[in-house]
């Protein structure tokens, strides 16, 4: 999600402005221009005049927006000039309009940044045929009810209160939207944000399948999207827009995660960690002895359409996230997809040895991880780097969920803390050894407080929310409606009516 | 008249039809059940985890006949259901009291 402004300027200025002598572009303020000042005269003499509109600098620069991260295709823009006056080189800052080019950049970033939205947006329908499909036909309608509803409600907390909490810089109101709606850009990019915040919310639904009471799901959804997510995306995406992260500048080197790998699939696996713990297994899910049995799925079909749906959506939650209309984002793509494919073969390839069978559950299980693991370097790493990251992610999620159920005794239906927890913190870490350049201990210790951060939050705040929800309201369903399944007990509908359903447990 | 039930693989059931159409049986009735017998179900993997399938899908034919077929009709369906695994199922015959066809009233053999 890292938005290269610096890049994206200096690209258009090779096309777009082609006057200048000598340029370069410093996004934050630069000092205020002197108005007689002979290399501010001559920067403008130099410039285009369609790019100043007849319009003295103090006109142009009462236009000016918040901040340069609210930009339009109809705000001015400041940048910093260099021009050669009496032999030397001097930097002066002015403000302009945008060049036509810059125009139709703009308009690509904001098509491309809403057709990814669109994509992630989709994603949502992947979630629940994946947690529908993993779970079982009693239980089908209130799956599919949470990720309605997780997305509804989401939509609402993230646009009352979490875009504020994460973007906003000092002295700036976004809640409601709040002041981006003065400039064009706030809507695409909280578009983005907002598919962005409702995915943590909703991987959440997957690990508390089969048990979870209805409202209390709808409290913690609203929770996670107006206070969670957005606080931790502060900390590691703040300055996408006009905030400032603490973590950004960790180090020196900054914790890196450029599509989400922590920030959205690890915080929201570390909730659906917190959400297990403190809801326990499904009935029927550990014998007496506690050996984990199997509760199968009622359709892995559906699973499995669900899992290529998110894969589809992923061409949109890493591509996208540069917000940016450019080069790059069929090299994003590409890496996107060799990991999902590398982590498809290491999962197959795992559980093939492990349990003699290629289980198909953990084959989409092993594409997610993949993707969930690629997010945060995807934009750096090369074929091999991809390959690794995939593969890797492939292999954990199987043996991570096993341990999950074997030792640790948790029931996690679908595999979402193994997939976005664990592979998301796989991930994360291993940028330090194929994003970078060269190995350095700083960029691994970098990752791995962004990591402990992301768990130590998520986790926290997730086993607070939870335990408050369970001595309050109650989290879990009753025993008698979890056998019958909560579909016709909390929603009064059958999944497929007219069929005779199997509770299998 | 006898009444032959017939439970045996639901993959078999055209197959088996069709024989006993040839040979002259003229209607049949049938059944998806689910049972076990000596074989105990069956192991399946899910996830990883081991679990067993108690209950296997079958199918149930319940036909009637005269005596003077039984032993053919239960050659046939052995002959044809029997693929020599486990599993192949089993074949009950209970004798028979009347029978009347609905349409005419007939009673007896001839409502067969």
């Amino acid at each position: 999600m890292k938005m290269r402004w610096k890049a994206l300027h200096e690209s258009l200025h090779g096309f777009g402005a082609p006057c200048l002598l000598l340029f370069c572009v410093i996004l934050a303020l630069a000092g205020p221009a002197m108005a007689a000042d002979p290399a501010l005269e001559k920067a403008l003499e130099s410039m285009d005049p369609s790019l100043l509109r007849g319009k003295t600098q103090a006109q142009i620069r009462a236009e000016l927006p918040l901040s340069a991260a609210y930009r339009d295709e109809t705000s001015p823009l400041e940048e910093e000039i260099e021009v050669l006056v009496d032999g030397e080189v001097r930097a002066v800052s002015i403000v302009r309009y945008l060049s036509d080019l810059e125009i139709m950049q703009y308009r690509g970033d904001v098509l491309w940044t809403c057709i990814a939205a669109f994509l992630v947006f989709f994603m949502q329908a992947g979630f629940a045929l994946l947690e529908a499909g993993f779970t079982r036909a009693k239980n089908a309608v209130n799956i599919c009810m949470k990720n309605i509803m997780d997305f509804s409600i989401g939509t609402m907390a993230f646009l009352a209160v979490g875009f504020h909490l994460m973007f906003a810089g000092p002295e700036v109101n976004l809640f409601w939207l709040g002041e981006t709606t003065a400039t064009q850009w706030g809507f695409p990019f909280w578009l983005f944000q907002c598919v962005f915040a409702a995915t943590t919310a909703t991987i959440v639904s997957g690990g508390m399948a089969e048990r979870t009471k209805f409202h209390s799901y709808i409290i913690y959804s609203v929770v996670i999207c107006a206070f969670i997510y957005p606080t931790f995306g502060g900390w590691a995406w703040g300055s996408l827009l006009d905030g400032e992260g603490w973590l950004e500048s960790v180090l020196g080197v900054g914790f890196y995660d450029f599509a989400g790998s922590t920030v959205v699939h690890s915080i929201g696996g570390w909730l659906a960690l917190a959400g297990t713990l403190v809801l326990g297994p499904r009935i029927g899910k550990f014998d007496a002895k506690g050996r984990p049995r199997a509760i199968p799925g009622h359709s892995l079909p559906f699973a499995v359409l669900g899992g290529f749906i998110l894969w589809l959506g992923w061409f949109g939650f890493n591509p996208g996230s540069t917000t940016t209309f450019d080069g790059m984002l069929a090299r994003i793509a590409v890496m996107t997809n060799i990991a999902a494919a590398a982590g498809a073969l290491g999962a197959v390839a795992t559980i093939w040895l492990v349990a003699r069978k290629p289980d198909v559950g953990m084959t989409v299980n092993g594409f997610l991880a993949g993707l969930v693991a690629i997010c945060t370097s995807v934009d750096v790493v090369g074929p091999t780097g991809a390959f690794c990251i995939g593969l890797g992610g492939g292999i954990l999620v199987v043996l991570s969920v096993l341990f999950l159920e074997r030792v640790f005794k948790i029931d996690d239906p679908v595999g979402a803390i193994s997939v976005h927890g664990v592979c998301g913190a796989w991930g994360t870490m291993a940028y330090a050894f194929f994003g970078v350049e060269s190995f350095s201990l700083t960029v691994l210790a970098a990752q791995a407080i962004g990591v402990a951060t992301g768990f130590a939050w998520a986790f926290g705040t997730g086993m607070a929310l939870f335990l408050g929800i369970k001595y309050t309201i109650g989290l879990r369903v009753s025993a008698e409606e979890e056998v019958a399944g909560l579909d016709i007990l909390e929603h009064g509908n059958e999944a497929y009516s007219g069929f005779q359903i199997d509770p299998h447990a | 008249m006898k009444k032959i039930e017939a439970i045996i693989k639901p993959f078999k059931i055209e197959e088996i039809k069709n024989a006993l159409d040839a040979i002259g049986v003229k209607g049949m009735t049938i059944n998806e059940v689910r049972g076990y017998g000596r074989q105990r179900g069956h192991k399946e993997i899910y996830r990883g985890t081991e679990y067993n399938v108690e209950f296997i899908p079958k199918v149930k034919i319940d036909l009637v006949v005269e005596d003077a077929m039984l032993e053919r009709t239960l050659e046939t369906i052995t002959e044809v259901a029997r693929t020599g695994k486990v599993g192949d199922g089993k074949l009950f015959v209970l004798p028979i009291e009347n029978a009347v066809r609905v349409r005419t009233g007939e009673s007896g053999p001839s409502a067969l």
